[in-house]
Protein backbone atom coordinates (compact mmCIF):
# COMPACT_ATOMS: atom_id res chain seq x y z
CA UNK A 1 0.00 0.00 0.00
CA UNK A 2 1.24 3.48 -0.83
CA UNK A 3 1.11 5.58 2.33
CA UNK A 4 1.76 8.99 0.82
CA UNK A 5 -1.80 9.13 -0.55
CA UNK A 6 -3.35 9.56 2.89
CA UNK A 7 -0.77 11.59 4.77
CA UNK A 8 -2.93 14.73 4.72
CA UNK A 9 -5.53 13.01 6.91
CA UNK A 10 -4.57 12.56 10.52
CA UNK A 11 -6.60 9.32 10.42
CA UNK A 12 -5.83 7.06 7.51
CA UNK A 13 -9.18 5.79 6.12
CA UNK A 14 -7.77 2.43 5.00
CA UNK A 15 -5.85 1.60 8.17
CA UNK A 16 -8.87 -0.07 9.77
CA UNK A 17 -8.81 -2.87 7.19
CA UNK A 18 -5.28 -4.03 8.04
CA UNK A 19 -5.01 -7.62 9.21
CA UNK A 20 -2.52 -8.01 12.05
CA UNK A 21 -1.80 -10.81 14.53
CA UNK A 22 -3.56 -10.64 17.88
CA UNK A 23 -0.44 -11.54 19.85
CA UNK A 24 2.95 -10.01 19.04
CA UNK A 25 4.15 -8.67 15.72
CA UNK A 26 5.18 -11.85 13.95
CA UNK A 27 4.38 -12.72 10.33
CA UNK A 28 0.81 -13.78 9.46
CA UNK A 29 0.53 -17.47 8.57
CA UNK A 30 -2.70 -19.24 7.74
CA UNK A 31 -2.98 -20.50 11.33
CA UNK A 32 -2.07 -17.20 13.06
CA UNK A 33 -4.94 -15.80 15.17
CA UNK A 34 -5.53 -12.31 13.73
CA UNK A 35 -8.17 -9.64 14.26
CA UNK A 36 -9.97 -11.03 11.19
CA UNK A 37 -10.27 -14.52 12.71
CA UNK A 38 -11.27 -13.02 16.07
CA UNK A 39 -14.19 -11.09 14.60
CA UNK A 40 -15.31 -13.96 12.39
CA UNK A 41 -15.27 -16.23 15.45
CA UNK A 42 -17.32 -13.63 17.35
CA UNK A 43 -19.78 -13.56 14.44
CA UNK A 44 -20.22 -17.34 14.59
CA UNK A 45 -20.59 -17.09 18.38
CA UNK A 46 -23.28 -14.41 18.09
CA UNK A 47 -25.23 -16.40 15.49
CA UNK A 48 -25.00 -19.57 17.60
CA UNK A 49 -26.10 -17.70 20.73
CA UNK A 50 -29.11 -16.21 18.96
CA UNK A 51 -30.22 -19.56 17.60
CA UNK A 52 -29.44 -21.63 20.72
CA UNK A 53 -31.06 -19.22 23.18
CA UNK A 54 -33.90 -18.57 20.73
CA UNK A 55 -34.77 -22.23 20.28
CA UNK A 56 -34.28 -23.32 23.91
CA UNK A 57 -37.62 -22.30 25.34
CA UNK A 58 -39.87 -23.23 22.39
CA UNK A 59 -42.69 -21.43 24.14
CA UNK A 60 -46.11 -20.97 22.55
CA UNK A 61 -45.88 -17.29 23.46
CA UNK A 62 -42.28 -16.57 22.36
CA UNK A 63 -39.76 -14.66 24.40
CA UNK A 64 -37.91 -11.75 22.81
CA UNK A 65 -34.98 -13.89 21.63
CA UNK A 66 -37.28 -16.61 20.33
CA UNK A 67 -39.37 -14.19 18.30
CA UNK A 68 -36.24 -12.65 16.74
CA UNK A 69 -34.95 -16.10 15.78
CA UNK A 70 -38.39 -17.15 14.51
CA UNK A 71 -38.89 -14.07 12.37
CA UNK A 72 -35.43 -14.42 10.75
CA UNK A 73 -36.16 -18.11 10.11
CA UNK A 74 -39.53 -17.32 8.59
CA UNK A 75 -38.14 -14.46 6.51
CA UNK A 76 -35.45 -16.62 4.88
CA UNK A 77 -37.82 -19.55 4.40
CA UNK A 78 -40.38 -17.34 2.66
CA UNK A 79 -37.66 -15.85 0.47
CA UNK A 80 -36.63 -19.33 -0.74
CA UNK A 81 -40.12 -20.71 -1.31
CA UNK A 82 -41.22 -17.51 -3.10
CA UNK A 83 -38.42 -17.74 -5.66
CA UNK A 84 -37.67 -21.45 -6.11
CA UNK A 85 -40.89 -23.05 -4.93
CA UNK A 86 -40.92 -26.22 -2.83
CA UNK A 87 -37.75 -27.68 -4.37
CA UNK A 88 -35.45 -25.04 -2.93
CA UNK A 89 -36.54 -25.65 0.67
CA UNK A 90 -34.04 -28.52 0.80
CA UNK A 91 -31.18 -26.00 0.64
CA UNK A 92 -32.61 -23.86 3.43
CA UNK A 93 -29.86 -24.63 6.02
CA UNK A 94 -27.10 -23.41 3.68
CA UNK A 95 -28.96 -20.24 2.73
CA UNK A 96 -29.82 -19.25 6.30
CA UNK A 97 -26.23 -19.92 7.38
CA UNK A 98 -25.00 -17.55 4.68
CA UNK A 99 -27.59 -14.93 5.60
CA UNK A 100 -26.93 -15.01 9.33
CA UNK A 101 -23.15 -15.03 8.95
CA UNK A 102 -23.12 -12.04 6.61
CA UNK A 103 -25.76 -10.15 8.58
CA UNK A 104 -23.95 -10.54 11.90
CA UNK A 105 -20.52 -9.88 10.38
CA UNK A 106 -21.86 -6.65 8.86
CA UNK A 107 -23.55 -5.58 12.09
CA UNK A 108 -20.61 -6.44 14.37
CA UNK A 109 -18.34 -4.46 12.03
CA UNK A 110 -20.33 -1.33 12.93
CA UNK A 111 -19.20 -1.48 16.58
CA UNK A 112 -16.57 1.28 16.86
CA UNK A 113 -13.08 -0.19 16.99
CA UNK A 114 -14.12 -3.55 15.61
CA UNK A 115 -12.95 -5.15 12.40
CA UNK A 116 -15.06 -5.46 9.24
CA UNK A 117 -14.40 -9.04 8.11
CA UNK A 118 -16.87 -8.85 5.20
CA UNK A 119 -15.03 -5.83 3.78
CA UNK A 120 -12.21 -8.19 2.80
CA UNK A 121 -12.51 -9.60 -0.67
CA UNK A 122 -10.80 -12.80 0.53
CA UNK A 123 -13.77 -13.54 2.82
CA UNK A 124 -16.53 -12.61 0.40
CA UNK A 125 -14.80 -14.28 -2.56
CA UNK A 126 -14.71 -17.53 -0.61
CA UNK A 127 -18.43 -17.25 0.17
CA UNK A 128 -19.28 -16.36 -3.45
CA UNK A 129 -17.10 -19.12 -4.93
CA UNK A 130 -18.69 -21.65 -2.59
CA UNK A 131 -22.12 -20.55 -3.82
CA UNK A 132 -20.99 -20.64 -7.48
CA UNK A 133 -19.50 -24.13 -7.26
CA UNK A 134 -22.41 -25.52 -5.21
CA UNK A 135 -25.01 -24.11 -7.57
CA UNK A 136 -23.21 -25.34 -10.70
CA UNK A 137 -22.81 -28.79 -9.15
CA UNK A 138 -26.51 -28.91 -8.22
CA UNK A 139 -27.44 -27.90 -11.77
CA UNK A 140 -25.38 -30.64 -13.41
CA UNK A 141 -26.41 -33.21 -10.80
CA UNK A 142 -30.14 -32.53 -11.23
CA UNK A 143 -30.31 -31.99 -14.98
CA UNK A 144 -27.11 -33.41 -16.46
CA UNK A 145 -26.38 -31.93 -19.88
CA UNK A 146 -29.80 -30.25 -19.91
CA UNK A 147 -28.34 -27.72 -17.50
CA UNK A 148 -26.59 -26.20 -20.55
CA UNK A 149 -30.03 -25.06 -21.75
CA UNK A 150 -29.34 -22.13 -19.46
CA UNK A 151 -26.87 -20.96 -22.13
CA UNK A 152 -28.56 -22.39 -25.25
CA UNK A 153 -31.81 -20.42 -25.16
CA UNK A 154 -34.45 -22.55 -26.91
CA UNK A 155 -37.01 -19.75 -27.12
CA UNK A 156 -34.75 -17.65 -29.39
CA UNK A 157 -35.99 -17.97 -33.01
CA UNK A 158 -32.77 -18.47 -35.02
CA UNK A 159 -29.54 -20.39 -34.44
CA UNK A 160 -27.45 -17.25 -35.04
CA UNK A 161 -29.30 -15.45 -32.26
CA UNK A 162 -28.84 -18.45 -29.99
CA UNK A 163 -25.06 -18.32 -30.55
CA UNK A 164 -24.95 -14.63 -29.62
CA UNK A 165 -27.11 -15.29 -26.56
CA UNK A 166 -24.87 -18.21 -25.56
CA UNK A 167 -21.87 -15.88 -25.44
CA UNK A 168 -23.77 -13.26 -23.42
CA UNK A 169 -25.24 -15.83 -21.01
CA UNK A 170 -21.82 -17.47 -20.62
CA UNK A 171 -20.15 -14.18 -19.70
CA UNK A 172 -22.93 -13.26 -17.29
CA UNK A 173 -22.71 -16.72 -15.70
CA UNK A 174 -18.96 -16.65 -15.12
CA UNK A 175 -18.85 -13.05 -13.89
CA UNK A 176 -21.33 -14.00 -11.13
CA UNK A 177 -18.83 -14.94 -8.42
CA UNK A 178 -16.88 -11.74 -9.12
CA UNK A 179 -19.86 -9.37 -8.89
CA UNK A 180 -21.37 -11.37 -6.01
CA UNK A 181 -18.25 -10.98 -3.87
CA UNK A 182 -17.15 -7.50 -4.94
CA UNK A 183 -20.63 -6.07 -4.28
CA UNK A 184 -20.59 -7.06 -0.62
CA UNK A 185 -16.93 -6.24 0.02
CA UNK A 186 -17.08 -2.96 -1.90
CA UNK A 187 -20.18 -1.76 -0.10
CA UNK A 188 -18.79 -2.53 3.34
CA UNK A 189 -15.34 -1.12 2.56
CA UNK A 190 -16.77 2.07 1.05
CA UNK A 191 -19.07 2.68 4.02
CA UNK A 192 -16.38 2.18 6.64
CA UNK A 193 -13.89 4.30 4.67
CA UNK A 194 -16.46 7.13 4.47
CA UNK A 195 -16.94 6.99 8.26
CA UNK A 196 -13.18 7.22 8.77
CA UNK A 197 -12.81 10.10 6.29
CA UNK A 198 -15.45 12.10 8.19
CA UNK A 199 -13.70 11.21 11.46
CA UNK A 200 -10.51 12.68 9.95
CA UNK A 201 -12.38 15.93 9.18
CA UNK A 202 -13.65 16.07 12.77
CA UNK A 203 -10.11 15.78 14.10
CA UNK A 204 -8.85 18.60 11.88
CA UNK A 205 -11.64 21.14 12.44
CA UNK A 206 -11.47 21.88 16.17
CA UNK A 207 -14.65 23.60 17.38
CA UNK A 208 -16.47 23.22 14.04
CA UNK A 209 -16.11 19.44 14.46
CA UNK A 210 -19.81 19.14 15.33
CA UNK A 211 -20.66 19.33 11.60
CA UNK A 212 -18.70 16.18 10.60
CA UNK A 213 -19.84 14.46 13.82
CA UNK A 214 -23.47 15.04 12.82
CA UNK A 215 -22.58 13.72 9.37
CA UNK A 216 -20.98 10.62 10.94
CA UNK A 217 -24.20 9.99 12.88
CA UNK A 218 -26.25 10.20 9.67
CA UNK A 219 -23.82 8.00 7.71
CA UNK A 220 -23.82 5.50 10.57
CA UNK A 221 -27.60 5.17 10.27
CA UNK A 222 -27.21 4.68 6.52
CA UNK A 223 -24.52 2.05 7.13
CA UNK A 224 -26.83 0.18 9.50
CA UNK A 225 -29.35 -0.01 6.65
CA UNK A 226 -26.69 -0.99 4.10
CA UNK A 227 -25.43 -3.77 6.39
CA UNK A 228 -28.88 -5.40 6.49
CA UNK A 229 -29.66 -4.75 2.80
CA UNK A 230 -26.35 -6.19 1.59
CA UNK A 231 -26.87 -9.36 3.64
CA UNK A 232 -30.35 -9.61 2.09
CA UNK A 233 -29.03 -8.95 -1.43
CA UNK A 234 -26.26 -11.54 -1.12
CA UNK A 235 -28.77 -14.12 0.09
CA UNK A 236 -31.45 -13.37 -2.47
CA UNK A 237 -28.92 -13.53 -5.33
CA UNK A 238 -27.80 -16.91 -4.00
CA UNK A 239 -31.43 -18.04 -4.12
CA UNK A 240 -31.85 -16.66 -7.65
CA UNK A 241 -28.74 -18.56 -8.81
CA UNK A 242 -30.05 -21.67 -7.08
CA UNK A 243 -33.34 -21.24 -8.91
CA UNK A 244 -31.45 -21.08 -12.23
CA UNK A 245 -29.81 -24.40 -11.33
CA UNK A 246 -33.09 -26.03 -10.27
CA UNK A 247 -35.11 -24.75 -13.24
CA UNK A 248 -32.73 -24.11 -16.17
CA UNK A 249 -34.05 -23.04 -19.56
CA UNK A 250 -36.23 -20.33 -17.98
CA UNK B 1 4.38 22.27 -7.27
CA UNK B 2 6.26 19.14 -6.37
CA UNK B 3 5.82 15.37 -6.55
CA UNK B 4 6.27 13.13 -9.55
CA UNK B 5 4.13 12.69 -12.60
CA UNK B 6 3.21 9.05 -11.83
CA UNK B 7 1.42 10.11 -8.63
CA UNK B 8 -0.50 12.72 -10.60
CA UNK B 9 -1.57 10.07 -13.09
CA UNK B 10 -2.76 7.85 -10.22
CA UNK B 11 -4.89 10.59 -8.70
CA UNK B 12 -6.37 11.71 -12.03
CA UNK B 13 -7.09 8.09 -12.98
CA UNK B 14 -8.76 7.39 -9.63
CA UNK B 15 -10.91 10.50 -10.01
CA UNK B 16 -11.91 9.54 -13.53
CA UNK B 17 -12.77 6.00 -12.42
CA UNK B 18 -15.22 7.42 -9.89
CA UNK B 19 -17.23 8.95 -12.77
CA UNK B 20 -18.49 5.42 -13.38
CA UNK B 21 -20.27 5.52 -10.03
CA UNK B 22 -22.52 8.24 -11.44
CA UNK B 23 -23.79 5.73 -13.97
CA UNK B 24 -24.66 3.35 -11.16
CA UNK B 25 -26.49 6.20 -9.43
CA UNK B 26 -28.57 6.84 -12.55
CA UNK B 27 -29.30 3.11 -12.85
CA UNK B 28 -30.39 2.69 -9.23
CA UNK B 29 -32.54 5.81 -9.52
CA UNK B 30 -34.25 4.48 -12.64
CA UNK B 31 -34.97 1.12 -10.99
CA UNK B 32 -36.34 2.64 -7.78
CA UNK B 33 -38.29 5.38 -9.57
CA UNK B 34 -39.92 2.99 -12.00
CA UNK B 35 -40.76 0.65 -9.14
CA UNK B 36 -42.39 3.50 -7.24
CA UNK B 37 -44.44 4.67 -10.22
CA UNK B 38 -45.58 1.11 -10.85
CA UNK B 39 -46.32 0.56 -7.17
CA UNK B 40 -48.45 3.70 -6.95
CA UNK B 41 -50.53 2.57 -9.93
CA UNK B 42 -51.11 -0.88 -8.49
CA UNK B 43 -50.30 -0.93 -4.77
CA UNK B 44 -51.77 -4.42 -4.32
CA UNK B 45 -49.13 -5.99 -6.54
CA UNK B 46 -46.22 -3.98 -5.13
CA UNK B 47 -45.55 -6.07 -2.03
CA UNK B 48 -44.64 -9.20 -3.97
CA UNK B 49 -42.19 -7.36 -6.18
CA UNK B 50 -39.84 -5.95 -3.54
CA UNK B 51 -37.45 -8.90 -4.03
CA UNK B 52 -37.27 -8.07 -7.74
CA UNK B 53 -36.63 -4.43 -6.81
CA UNK B 54 -33.65 -5.34 -4.67
CA UNK B 55 -32.24 -7.71 -7.27
CA UNK B 56 -32.49 -4.95 -9.90
CA UNK B 57 -30.84 -2.43 -7.60
CA UNK B 58 -28.07 -4.91 -6.79
CA UNK B 59 -27.30 -5.54 -10.47
CA UNK B 60 -27.27 -1.81 -11.27
CA UNK B 61 -25.12 -1.06 -8.27
CA UNK B 62 -22.52 -3.76 -8.91
CA UNK B 63 -21.04 -1.87 -11.87
CA UNK B 64 -20.65 1.28 -9.79
CA UNK B 65 -18.86 -0.75 -7.14
CA UNK B 66 -16.53 -2.06 -9.88
CA UNK B 67 -15.50 1.50 -10.76
CA UNK B 68 -15.00 2.28 -7.08
CA UNK B 69 -12.78 -0.80 -6.92
CA UNK B 70 -10.73 0.45 -9.87
CA UNK B 71 -10.28 3.79 -8.09
CA UNK B 72 -9.16 2.05 -4.90
CA UNK B 73 -6.73 -0.15 -6.84
CA UNK B 74 -5.23 2.92 -8.52
CA UNK B 75 -4.87 4.75 -5.21
CA UNK B 76 -3.52 2.01 -3.00
CA UNK B 77 -2.38 -1.01 -4.99
CA UNK B 78 -0.61 0.37 -8.08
Amino acid sequence: MATEGGSRFNIHPMEQFEVHPLFGDGPVHWYTPTNATLWMALTVLAVSLLMLVGSRGRALVPSRMQSIAESIYGFVHKMITDITGKEGAKYFPYIITLFLFILFANLLALIPGSFASTSHIAVTALLALAVFITVTAIGFYKHGAHFLNLFWVKSAPTVALRCVLAVIEGISYFVRPLSHSVRLAGNMMAGHAVLKVFAGFAGALGFAAFVPILAITAVYGLELMVAVIQAYVFTILTVVYLNDALHPGH
Amino acid sequence: MEGNIADMGQFIGAGLACVGMGGAGIGVGLVAGNFLSGALRNPAAAGEQTATLFIGIAFAEALGIFSFLVALLLMFAV
